[in-house]
């Protein structure tokens, strides 16, 4: 029996046949997802925004536009965000005007948007709903960005803010905010709001209860063809769908063209085109969820059980134009209905993805693409414990015997997991902490010197693990690796198991690419071949693969150099995203991942 | 030790000596340049005969103390009223805020010479002016005092400064009941239920776990020394929604209705379409007379408004009687004994804020929370008030532009730090704005027992210093019967924002103690900030510009320093909710089961089998029929 326990899995058998086919079911089936028979069609579960019917009735596209010329002006004049301007036009609109000045340090420059110190202030004001007690509260936000973008989104944020000031029918206080550097801003202003770390910021005054949804706007021209809805927020968490499909529904209303991940959706959806374009839009959506950037203002609202969304004007130079005051009729239009939410959004899902705005897979859907490949790495680790279990199953009568080839296979698992976490810790902590001794000594920016450190980090703990365990305990028995391969097919399992049920994305995304090399990895095995393999599906690869696939995707394809460029700099975005934001990708990468992948890289080397 | 005790008391004969009406208007002789004939116009005091002190002896003998005077003496002989003994007197106050809204508060009183709560007095049947519903109550759970107040909306004390009386949102009662009370508790439920059932409202809400019993908070405002706060009860219901439907039956307690007088203008589609909207009701025992040889009840209903000039105006800044209550006035309540109209004209000494017609003669100055305030008068129970048209509409004209948000010296606000569901931080933020003064605030917190308190965790700080409470009265709750109740004495120092927080863990509630909407979150109550504040009048610098030199130099004790209470915003938190459409799922499918499943057994158990006779065939059937009529026997 143990005999046949042994070959249970080995190559040509029917189990192996069998996690094969696992595997490439996972893919059938996550590719599947996007196939528009098998996905369901997005409905509005919130009564309370269904059925209520909401006339639209804002017309001040011009005031709004005049606005908008005015605040850049003064935009220019200021050099940066003109509170002073912006304080009386909104006091002059009957809000309650609060401002917050915030400064921050950056571990290192960011050097995609030129910062290194950050300075700046917000400006807010608060509508007051008449007759309610201040418990509630909608958020619209407009970021005062450097230069000619997102003028027209102030403009028509005070426009908006003049015409819901004369409506009687507000339930919930109503803020508008002009937020300055992006997301620094809102950070500061949300952590101020939710008194969570005031370090740094001048405290708020003016508080509205709890806010219930947020839309972020962001428009640059004042003709506009299509607007694009972004969900995507930090850690890959995503607004609740009803959201999304508020905006769906408004859209089809004023007849606005609109786009997820700047894809239009298409009708034909059993011709393969349409397929394609379906599962495109998909995979951008996963790529960008994988990554656990906020991909607009509206992505720090959600840590704190905000929905929130971003909707972005683009001018595509179609034949279909619209102006600002269709704009202001979809914001009006939203704003009202959540202003009629009786609770929370909590109706529709909160896990899903998206293959076009009108379609919807759900968690259930596109869980078992998951879950299959996590059966390939359980089903290895138990054909790997029956292995290890058989010879004390032979030694009946003693038990000292079994005992001990265990002893040591345990002593020699420690080291290299041991080591392989150090090399993690390392790789998490050194880039941002040597930078200065980086910069001393080799001819490169602070940021340059932060990615380029990390790099070689990574590259360094390659040797590492093999020459170490070698140095440390000598020859590796067959016991040996097996519980090591035991140990870290399950800790690997584990690791991918968590991150998916937050992060769907990113969990796929790293089990599609270390479940076959890891499954499969024995010492025995052809060592370059293997070594290479391996390189090939670690995480930083994954990464430059990831980068290439999302450039195709939004049709801005790029050379191997400028992709290289590109993947040195979203390793320093997500370093500086982890220190300002608080993202989990580079720690749960550094600390946990690469540390998995290298116990793996161990047992390839094992002698 | 004996420094907290001192403080409490100290705080405690203030708040006691500064009953909570902050108006005390003076008497002034103002010669009126406008009119040829020079007149002297003295105002009468409506609060003078609260507590019978510090009254100016002339306005005193002008007004209804003869009556008073008169009756007292009767008292003691019977126990019916004489007719003319009760008193009915409205007033409206209109003040155009600094924000440019219009701020309306009207205010009826009615006495009623009476004290039933007096040993041997035989049960009170007749009414006159004093709504019997009322009495009734009174006499039948030994209320000393009530206080009840339904809002709606929140009071912009940033924008609008102080109101005349504060009240928070949702509805507030507190009831000092009679000493000879055994079962306060019990009277206090069933007091609840039938206020309940008197103004249409979901007071029947108020039970053990939302109502405390405050020690210093909330001391009697009339007669009675009473300072054991067993007889006290304090409860808010901050989701309470106030509507018509509590407006109706609240007009309904005044003499004449809305028929006449200044309740006509009470039409409810004008008073909801505003940014606040509070009514109350206050009972309390006064004294009758200057002696206070006997005791008389005061009901006094309160109705404050703020109109929103920018939605309701369009545009256009004018405001008149008829555009805020689509009503003109065109006689004062028949009953009343003084029915009066006054506009603040204090900010508008030539005109240059707004202007008013009809222009009146009559002015009236007031000492009004701490600030000396100049009114305009129009007395309705004269009938040159109405001019020709015999209708009355205040017309009022913005000049100017509304203003920078204001700086009152006292204000809070309050709001849940933190995020997650686990924990939470609540923040209370004290501001004293006075420049050079110092001065005790009394704050009290209710908060429901599923928000588990680390009282451990109380810090209040003054300047980034700690700032030690002199007195903590803190009552820890217990989980499902009764809240937390926190009240601190904090010094403020001058020019300072004094924040106090405290740290809470949400409390996992059992499935069937959600709200049918969990989701919306929790309400927690205003807390409440009772403060006697400096005065405006002792720290203005040229206040001895309309008094004598001799009189001003120690400030006078009234004056320098006037009560006020302050609520801070209710707070939504939300508790971890279950997914509440799951165990539907899970009983609709267990329903189905259990029926089909059930029904089919029950089904098979209970029915009885019968062979049934096949019915015979056709040619069978047809036979018998013909030997039916042939009369021959049928075949078997």
């Amino acid at each position: 029996m143990g005999l046949f326990m042994q070959h249970l899995c080995e190559p040509d058998t029917l189990c192996h046949h069998f996690l094969m086919v696992c595997y490439l079911a996972a893919i059938v089936w996550f590719m599947g997802l996007a196939f528009e028979p098998f996905t369901l069609r997005t409905y509005m579960s919130e009564n309370a925004m269904g059925s209520t019917m909401v006339e639209e009735r804002f017309s001040s596209g011009e005031r709004a536009l005049s606005l908008a010329k005015e605040f850049d002006a003064h935009k220019r004049k200021a050099g940066g965000m003109p509170m002073e301007w912006l304080v009386k036009a909104m006091q002059a609109r009957g809000l309650e005007v609060f401002t917050q000045s915030f400064s921050r340090k950056l571990p290192f420059p960011d050097e995609n948007k030129e910062r290194y110190m950050v300075r700046g202030t917000n400006v807010y004001g608060i509508l007051r709903a008449p007759r309610a007690p201040r418990t509630e509260a909608l958020v619209i936000t407009a970021p005062c960005s450097p230069g000619n973008s997102n003028n027209q989104a102030v403009g028509l944020l005070l426009a908006l803010a003049q015409y819901f000031r004369n409506q009687i029918f507000w339930a919930k206080d109503i803020i508008f905010l002009v937020n300055e550097h992006d997301l620094i801003g809102m950070q500061a202003w949300l952590e101020g709001y939710h008194h969570t770390n005031i370090t740094g910021y001048s405290p708020l005054q003016g508080r509205a209860g709890s806010i219930q949804a947020a839309l972020s706007l962001e428009l640059s021209s004042d003709v506009i063809t299509s607007l694009d809805l972004i969900l995507e927020g930090l850690n890959g968490q995503l607004p609740n769908l009803d959201l999304a499909n508020l905006f769906y529904a408004f859209c089809q209303k004023l007849g606005v063209l609109c786009t997820i991940q700047g894809k239009l959706q298409r009708n034909d959806w059993d011709t393969a085109e349409g397929y394609t374009h379906a599962a495109q839009t998909m995979m951008l959506m996963v790529l960008k969820q994988a990554c656990g950037r906020s991909w607009g203002d509206h992505g720090l609202f959600l840590r704190y059980h905000i929905e929130a969304a971003s909707i972005r004007g683009i001018n595509g130079f179609r034949h279909y134009k619209m102006d600002v005051a269709t704009i202001g009729r979809l914001l009006e239009g939203m704003v009202r209905k959540l202003n009629n939410l009786l609770e929370r959004l909590h109706q529709s899902y909160f896990f899903y993805l998206l293959p076009s705005l009108s379609r919807f897979v759900s968690i259930g859907y596109y869980m078992p693409a998951f879950g299959l490949l996590a059966v390939i790495l359980l089903l290895r680790a138990l054909d790997l414990w029956v292995n290890l279990g058989a010879p004390a199953l032979e030694a009946v009568d003693g038990v000292t015997e079994a005992e001990q080839p265990s002893g040591p296979g345990v002593l020699t698992v420690l080291t290299p997991v041991v080591i392989s976490h150090l090399t993690g810790v390392a790789l998490y902590l050194l880039p941002v902490h040597l930078q200065e001794m980086a910069v001393e000594h080799f001819p490169v920016s602070e940021t340059e010197a932060v990615v380029l450190t990390a790099v070689a980090i990574y590259t360094a703990g390659l040797a590492l693990p093999h020459n170490t365990q070698r140095l440390l305990s000598g020859e590796g028995t067959e016991q040996g690796w097996k519980v090591l391969k035991l140990t870290a097919l399950l800790y690997l399992a584990v690791l991918l198991g968590c991150t998916a049920l937050i992060n769907f994305s990113l969990g796929f995304i790293l089990a599609v690419t270390l479940v076959p090399i890891t499954a499969s990895m024995t010492p025995h095995m052809p060592k370059a071949l293997s070594a290479l393999a391996m390189v090939l599906l670690s995480p930083a690869f994954t990464i430059l693969y990831c980068v290439f696939i999302y450039q195709e995707l939004i049709e801005a394809p790029v050379s191997v150099s400028e992709g290289w460029m590109l993947f040195l700099s979203v390793i320093s975005q997500g370093i500086l995203d982890h220190a300002l934001y608080g993202s989990l990708v580079y720690p749960l990468l550094a600390l946990f991942i690469y540390p998995c992948w290298l116990m793996f890289w161990n047992i390839l080397f094992w002698s | 030790m004996a420094a907290h005790r001192c403080g409490l008391s100290l705080v405690c004969i203030l708040f006691f000596s500064s009953l909570a009406h902050p108006s005390r208007c003076d008497t002034l002789e103002k010669a009126n340049d406008n009119t040829a004939t020079k007149r002297s116009i003295s105002e009468v005091n409506t609060d003078g005969s609260v507590a019978g002190e510090d009254m100016n002896e002339r306005q005193w003998q002008s007004t209804d103390v003869e009556v008073n005077r008169s009756d007292g003496t009767k008292n003691s002989e019977t126990f019916t009223p004489a007719p003319a003994k009760d008193q009915f007197q409205e007033e409206l106050v209109i003040r155009p805020l600094h924000s440019g809204d219009i701020y309306a508060s009207f205010q009826f009183r009615t006495l009623w010479d009476t004290d039933f709560l007096q040993e041997g007095q035989k049960k009170v049947s007749h009414y006159r002016l004093f709504p019997k519903s009322l009495g009734q109550v009174l006499s039948k759970f030994s209320v000393q005092e009530l206080h009840i107040s339904f809002t709606q909306g929140f009071w912009r004390t940033m924008q609008w400064g102080q109101p005349f009386i504060p009240s928070p949102p949702g509805a507030e009662l507190w009831v000092w009941f009679h000493h000879t009370v055994s079962d306060v508790d019990g009277n206090w439920k069933e007091l609840t239920n039938v206020l309940s059932g008197i103004f249409c409202a979901s007071l029947n809400f108020i039970d053990m776990t939302n109502t405390v019993q405050p020690s210093a908070s909330f001391k009697p405002l009339g007669l009675g020394n009473a300072t054991d706060h067993r007889f006290l009860r304090y409860a808010t219901l901050p989701r309470e929604i106030v509507c018509t439907e509590n407006l109706t039956p609240w007009k309904k307690l005044l003499p004449c209705g809305s028929k006449a007088g200044l309740a006509v203008l009470m039409k409810s589609e004008k008073l909801f379409h505003s940014s606040f909207h509070s009514q109350a009701v206050h009972i309390r025992p006064i004294c009758q007379d200057e002696q206070c040889t006997s005791k008389a009840w005061e009901l006094r209903q309160t109705l404050n408004v703020v109109f929103d000039h920018y939605t309701s105006g369009q545009g256009k800044k004018e405001w008149s009687l008829f555009k805020m209550f689509s009503r003109t006035l065109t006689e004062a309540c028949p009953l009343a004994s003084s029915s009066k109209v006054y506009v603040d004209i204090t900010d508008n000494p030539e005109g240059e804020l707004f202007e008013l017609s009809p222009a009146t003669p009559l002015l009236s100055q007031a000492v009004v929370l701490g600030d000396r305030r100049t009114y305009s008068v129009y007395d309705l129970t004269r009938a040159e008030t109405f001019g020709q048209l015999r209708s009355f509409n205040l017309l009022l004209r913005w000049k100017g532009d509304s203003g920078d948000m204001l700086r009152p010296l006292l204000h809070a606000e309050r709001y849940v730090a933190g995020f997650g569901l686990q924990t939470g931080e609540i923040h209370t933020v004290i501001y004293n704005n006075h420049p050079y003064r110092a001065f005790p605030v009394l704050l009290m917190d209710s908060v429901p027992w599923y928000l588990q308190l680390y009282i451990h965790t109380l810090t209040v700080t003054s300047k980034s210093r700690d700032n030690k409470p002199s007195y903590i009265h803190y009552q820890p709750a217990k989980d499902r019967h009764r809240p937390h109740l926190l009240e601190m004495l904090i010094q403020l120092p001058p020019h300072s924002m004094t924040e106090v927080t405290v740290q809470f863990e949400r409390a996992l509630l059992k499935w069937t103690e959600y709200t049918p909407d969990p989701n919306h979150g929790f309400y927690v109550g205003s807390s409440v900030i009772s403060a006697l504040v400096p005065s405006m009048v002792a720290m203005s610098t040229n206040f001895t510009q309309d008094q004598p030199l001799f009189s001003s130099f120690v400030p006078v004790k009234e004056e320098s320093s006037y009560f006020v209470r302050v609520y801070t915003e209710p707070l939504l938190v939300n508790l971890p909710t279950p997914d509440f459409s799951m165990p539907y799922n899970v009983i609709c499918l267990t329903c189905t089961v259990v029926a089909v499943g059930y029904g089919s057994f029950y089904n098979l158990l209970t029915r009885t089998f019968q062979v049934d006779e096949p019915s015979p065939p056709l040619a069978k059937r047809l036979a018998n029929f013909i030997r039916r009529i042939r009369g021959v026997p049928l075949l078997a």
